[in-house]
């Protein structure tokens, strides 16, 4: 099959994925940095082209919770927003865990906190990886680091999702959002037909036939004993996750005095640090996260007793860089750097520090 | 004297309703007396006179009714509190075929919920809504409800719910009548067998609309809650008589699409 090439902002990419990649449904609500996801869904009528349903929702409260009912169908179903939308998802979110119902969440992240800034930032870690609502629960989270990936994740997030019946979240940010790259895309698949949802997902409430019983898609179990088993069976799901499914990019580790741990388009500023140090003759190299859940633990306790230190670069206060400290276990010097309200570091700001914190320090 | 034949016996008034087949064997969770189970018990006997059982997903609130799923034998989805239209809308709108329907108390519908409920009515969503209004959160031991009556007293307004500090009560389904987007909005209710054969006719009809799709079908049932009112069922239902039917009273308000003057 020949390549198909295409020149598209990030935010475009996810709704060309979604088509393609025979979603059932999108529901969402505008918000800055990612109205373009609802507004490309809208200009290709996805409706003609394969069926899909697409429909602006009355809030991120009512999008999420549309997610759940076609969700709880079989259907392959996603939203997206920014960081107060997907506050105001959280709820909806639990309870999609707590189903375990599979479905795709896209948050391109803008600064806080409140209605903080439209400009980008990587501030909402601890919601998209520690649960974000009530419950214990996780997300799967992928981290895209280009507009290519932005639409390969929307692929792979269905397949994780549907593969451990878990909502997935695609943590990107306004520069991946917003920017344009050249980007390959895949072939139109088709649509599940309702037999085949039926069939590879038994537990939907598609109409309950003669011979089989109810299928319900509910959170409640109000017998103790029950739901301490459910959240036992949960975690049970997270930890296999977290052994199947941690992915990563290691770029010039091999030979690596200092690692910068990051992800996203921080990841993306950091590699044009890490040449400028390179260049300088200091051994840097990336740890790219892809997924921000599964935390790539087992390989920064490998990666440890070969360097002298890390830097975590995010554009927060410091956020995954306590994920990152837990994984070094204070074998080794781990600081932070970021920008934040939607400042973007500059690489040479990551250059200096790497050298004031971890060379210097 | 004429002689009293079997035609003679065989009359609505006198039938006696069966247990339906699309009610489990389940003990309902409903305090007796209640209107829910009645409620219940018609969606139930709608379904399976329709013989819809295999074409019907439900949608159950956050309430009372929360548990819908263990007594009527269907595909359900139990959705968050006051969020039933929006699940149910995603339902309806990738299995066009399917009767769906949502069934939500008045604290669910009109308070937390107002803004699904009116979005996918003004939408026309190709829904059924039944509505089980009893003026209190049940649930949660009887606080006020958005429908809670002007004086009326709950836990949460001991003393009488004062409109000027506490907001009037909310009639939405004269509200939602006014939107293009429902077909059929009615209210019924559940406390004499002429009322069950009332709300039978609407039920049907609610669900026999999705078949025109022609946008929501609303039906709201004005219910007794005994417990949150602190009255024995038989002086709940008087009291129901009394105090909600003046406000609240009974009958169609729009019929296929038509306003109805009244
Ligand atoms: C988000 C959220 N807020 C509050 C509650 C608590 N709650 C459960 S049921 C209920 C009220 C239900 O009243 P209504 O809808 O009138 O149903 P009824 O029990 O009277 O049939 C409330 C407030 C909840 N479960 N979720
Ligand atoms: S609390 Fe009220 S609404 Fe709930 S079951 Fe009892 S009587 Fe019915
Ligand atoms: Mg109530």
């Amino acid at each position: 099959m020949e390549k198909e090439l295409r020149l598209m902002k990030g935010n475009e990419a996810v709704a060309e994925a979604a088509i393609r990649s025979g979603a059932d449904a999108y529901f969402g609500y505008p918000i800055t940095p990612q109205s373009e996801v609802l507004e490309h869904l809208m200009l290709e009528k996805p409706h003609e082209r394969t069926g899909m349903v697409v429909l602006q929702a009355e809030s991120e409260v009512s999008a999420i919770n549309m997610v759940y009912g076609a969700a709880g169908c079989g259907r392959m179903v996603m939203t997206s927003s920014s960081s107060p939308g997907i506050s105001l998802k959280q709820e909806g979110i639990s309870y999609i865990a707590g189903a375990e119902l599979p479905c795709l969440i896209l948050n391109v992240v803008r600064g806080g906190p409140g209605l903080g800034t439209i400009q980008p930032a990587q501030s909402d870690y601890f919601q998209s990886t520690k649960g974000g609502g009530h419950g214990d629960y996780r997300l799967i989270v992928l981290a895209p680091a280009s507009v290519q990936e932005m639409y390969d994740f929307v692929e792979l997030g269905f397949n994780l999702a549907f593969k451990y019946r878990n909502p997935v979240m695609i943590q990107s940010d306004g520069i991946i959002g917003q920017m344009m790259e050249k980007l390959e895309i895949g072939p139109q698949k088709q649509r599940r037909s309702a037999e085949e949802i039926a069939k590879q997902c038994p537990w939907a409430t598609v109409g309950k036939p003669e011979n089989r019983e109810r299928n319900i898609i509910t959170s409640l179990d109000l017998v103790s004993a029950r739901q301490e088993q459910h959240n036992h069976k949960l975690q049970a799901k997270y930890k296999e996750i977290q052994e199947k499914e941690v992915r990563y990019e290691l770029i010039n580790c091999d030979d690596a005095e200092y690692i910068i741990v990051s992800y996203g388009s921080s990841a993306r500023l950091s590699m044009k640090a890490m040449d400028i140090l390179r260049a300088k003759g200091v051994k840097v190299g990336i740890l790219r996260l892809i997924t921000l859940f599964p935390y790539p633990t087992k390989i920064i306790q490998e990666l440890t007793p070969k360097v002298k230190g890390f830097l975590a670069v995010e554009m927060s206060c410091g956020q995954m860089v306590e994920d990152l400290r837990l994984a070094v276990e204070f074998k080794k010097p781990v600081e932070h750097f970021g920008r934040v309200g939607g400042m973007v570091p500059s690489p040479e700001e990551i250059v200096e520090a790497l050298e004031q914190k971890i060379i210097g320090g | 004297m004429a002689e009293i034949t079997l035609k003679d016996i065989i009359k609505e008034e006198n039938l006696v309703y069966k247990r339906s087949k699309i009610m489990t064997n389940k003990t309902l969770s409903y305090c007796p007396g209640c209107g829910h189970g009645t409620a219940h018990q018609i969606i139930a006997h709608t379904i399976q006179d329709m013989g819809i059982q295999e074409q019907t997903i439900g949608v159950s609130p956050v309430g009372c009714s929360v548990l819908m799923y263990d007594f009527l034998d269907l595909d359900i989805q139990q959705a968050a509190h006051g969020r039933a239209p929006a699940v149910a809308t995603a339902i309806k709108r990738l299995m066009p075929d399917k009767f769906v329907f949502t069934y939500q108390g008045d604290g669910d519908l009109a308070a937390i919920g107002t803004a699904e409920t009116i979005h996918a009515c003004n939408r026309g969503e190709n829904i059924t809504i039944v509505f089980i209004n009893n003026g209190i959160y049940g649930m949660t031991g009887g606080q006020m409800a958005p429908t809670t009556l002007a004086g009326m007293p709950t836990s949460t307004s001991p003393y009488g719910r004062d409109t000027s500090m506490m907001g009037n009560p909310l009639k939405i389904t004269e509200l939602l009548a006014m939107l293009p987007g429902t077909y059929y909005v009615t209210r019924q209710a559940v406390h004499t067998p002429r009322a069950v054969r009332q709300t039978k006719k609407a039920i049907r009809k609610a669900f026999e609309n999705q078949k025109l799709n022609r946008g929501v079908s609303f039906v709201e049932i004005v219910s007794n809650c005994n417990s949150g009112w602190k009255l024995p069922p038989v002086k709940a239902n008087e009291w129901m008589v009394e105090n909600m039917f003046p406000f609240y009273p009974l009958g169609d308000m729009k019929v296929d699409g038509e306003l109805v003057n009244k």
